[in-house]
């Protein structure tokens, strides 16, 4: 029986190539994500997972092929900029979060984007905050956070604006295996509780085991191994 | 209007860097204030000199400087004798130095010139003036700088004086110069029987229009213009304001030169983070109104700064006593204005390269390779 779930993102006939066609990272790659769905993109570094996550958030735009996300067309920059604004959240590996503002003063750059309330804004830092227990580390500089600390903020700073869709591109990578299991727990159980879709790119087969799906990325071609 | 917080607290991040930025946009309000105060402040004091209780001025047709211009007694005495005309006084400019004072500015005038009663008379009386042969008539500042008193001998130029009074004005050109009976100052610059100018009172001051044809058709020589006329058309004063306002812009220029660097170089160190910014949703317009903002911000506090540095600059080269009267910080709103209003753009021209850098930065680029 089909999923009845929508169809979040879907990739079809998708190919990228960097330094002027020299390095084809993805070759005619299809992929779809469906609403509430935790999909994991698991292979070994340079495998092109985190080009396709690129390719999806529109950080990027793919040589060949049709993307559409949350219905709206990534390579188009008005398209891109409504979904970075309001459909989808990235996390990174390496958090990316901005190292001598607080906690609190990262967290409202997405509401800044889109011009939302301070009430507003301060409320939901609040909310998330408390989620993932920085409540106490609101007024502290990143640099002053731990690693696990620093990726929970960023995946806070990921839902501020509400996604449909979060990619998060290795985010246990730079973590200790306690801490990465942590933050990989959280990441589930808020996608879970917010109703968000998750594209999980990973190169640890624990945690793309605890995923509702595994899509192994292998020489730039995609191979659905579980469901 | 909430980005504004971001373009504050990336200020506050990197205050040193905006500091230098400042720093520039300061020092050029600080020149430009300086120079424009100083330069409109000479020529309003030259502009009352002019138009001491006259309407009118009359110099010679086609000079480029009145010290070069001459009109004659008769053409004075045909002045005087204009129906419009309620009194006319001819002075004679001259400049002579004296031993360690470069310039020393003289006025030929006649006992009747009105600047005598005006003045305050700190030794001696209106009265004195021209009474006795070879007496000159100090200001306060050239009696204090010549060390001169009243009964004094001092030496100006070639000549030996009898000092014959000792007078106030506010004027720093008067204050700081020479008043002479008008022959004696003929005599003493070679100038026959001419003077400068002449400052016309008429008894209407509706009759303009007529006296300003009657006078320049029956004397073709002169050239008669409303005090108000006179100074928006003198080219010395034209030439003056231009210099002034082009030494201000090149400071400016430097200014402007400093935000753009160090614009630039806080772009540069933070092309990750502005990556970030365009992943969270934030537009390449954005981005740039970001960078524009600090620049601006950064303008605003060197308009303030730099306006008190002016400021009190002035404040001290009034004090100083060799500048004592010569320096009145007269600064109009508008050339206020024109301050504030180049600052900013000059801050602005200066962000305009690393907004536009800022603005196109390719988040995934830099996330790739930074």
């Amino acid at each position: 029986m089909s999923d009845p779930r929508p169809v979040l993102a879907s990739a079809k006939g998708v190919t990228k190539s960097f330094d002027a066609g020299r390095i084809t990272v993805l070759r005619d790659v299809s992929f779809e994500v469906r609403a509430g769905e935790l999909v994991a993109l698991w292979g070994a570094s340079g495998s092109g997972k985190s080009t396709l996550l690129h390719l999806l958030g529109g950080l990027d735009v793919p040589d060949r092929g049709d993307l559409v996300v949350c219905d709206l067309d990534p390579r188009l920059e008005a398209d891109r900029l409504t979904l970075r604004r309001h459909r989808l959240g990235f996390v990174f590996q390496l958090h990316n979060l901005i190292p001598d503002l607080t906690v609190e003063e990262n967290l409202r750059i997405p509401a800044l984007a889109v011009g939302r309330p301070a009430a507003a804004t301060a409320a939901r830092v609040r909310e998330l905050a408390e989620k993932v227990g920085l409540g106490h580390r609101l007024a502290h500089r990143i640099q002053d956070l731990s690693g696990g600390e620093r990726q929970r903020t960023a995946i806070c700073r990921a839902l501020m604006n509400s996604p449909q869709l979060l990619l998060a591109d290795e985010p246990t990578g730079s973590l200790d295996e306690t801490t990465g299991q942590t933050v990989f727990n959280l990441l589930k159980e808020l996608a879970e509780r917010e109703k968000i879709a998750v594209v999980l790119a990973t190169h640890e087969r624990r945690f793309a085991e605890a995923c509702h799906r595994i899509v192994r990325v292998r020489d730039g071609r995609l191979d659905e191994i579980a469901g | 209007m909430q980005i504004l917080s971001l373009v504050f607290t990336n200020l506050r991040r990197h205050r040193w860097r905006a500091m230098i930025g400042t720093a520039g946009i300061s020092f050029g309000v600080a020149a430009m204030l300086t120079i424009l105060a100083i330069v409109t402040g000479a020529i309003g004091m030259f502009q009352r000199i002019l138009s001491s209780d006259s309407h009118y001025l009359v110099f010679e047709r086609n000079v480029s400087d009145l010290f070069f211009s001459s009109v004659t007694r008769e053409q004075v005495e045909a002045i005087r004798a204009r129906p419009e005309v309620e009194s006319a006084n001819p002075v004679l400019f001259g400049i002579v130095s004296a031993p360690d004072h470069p310039v020393i500015t003289c006025f030929g005038i006649e006992r009747t010139d009105p600047r005598l009663a005006k003045a305050d008379w700190r030794a001696g009386k209106p009265a004195d003036f021209g009474a006795k042969e070879g007496e000159i008539f100090l200001g306060s500042r050239a009696a204090e700088f010549l060390k001169a008193a009243a009964g004094d001998t001092v030496e100006i130029g070639r000549g030996k004086f009898k000092v014959g009074g000792i007078f106030k004005t506010e004027n720093g050109f008067e204050d700081g110069g020479v008043f002479l009976p008008l022959a004696v100052a003929q005599e003493f610059f070679h100038r026959g029987n001419a003077a400068s100018v002449v400052t016309v009172k008429l008894k209407n001051q509706n009759d303009g229009g007529a006296f300003k044809g009657g006078i320049e058709g029956a004397q073709p020589g002169v050239i008669a213009l409303e005090n108000r006329e006179f100074n928006s058309t003198y080219n010395s004063f034209k030439i003056l304001n231009f210099t002034a306002w082009a030494v201000g812009i090149c400071a400016f220029c430097l200014g402007g030169l400093g935000v753009a660097n160090t614009m630039l170089l806080s772009v540069f160190t933070r092309i990750r983070e502005i990556a970030v910014l365009r992943v969270c949703g934030f537009s390449r317009p954005q981005v740039a109104a970001l960078i524009f903002g600090e620049a601006a911000a950064v303008a605003a506090v060197g308009v303030v700064v730099g306006l008190a540095i002016g400021y009190a600059l002035l404040a001290v080269l009034q004090q100083v006593p060799q500048f004592q009267g010569y320096v009145q910080a007269v600064v109009e709103p508008l050339v206020l204005a024109g301050i504030v209003v180049t600052a900013f753009v000059t801050a602005a021209a200066g962000a305009i390269y690393p907004a536009r850098f800022a603005s196109r930065i390719e988040p995934a680029e830099a996330l790739r390779y930074e």
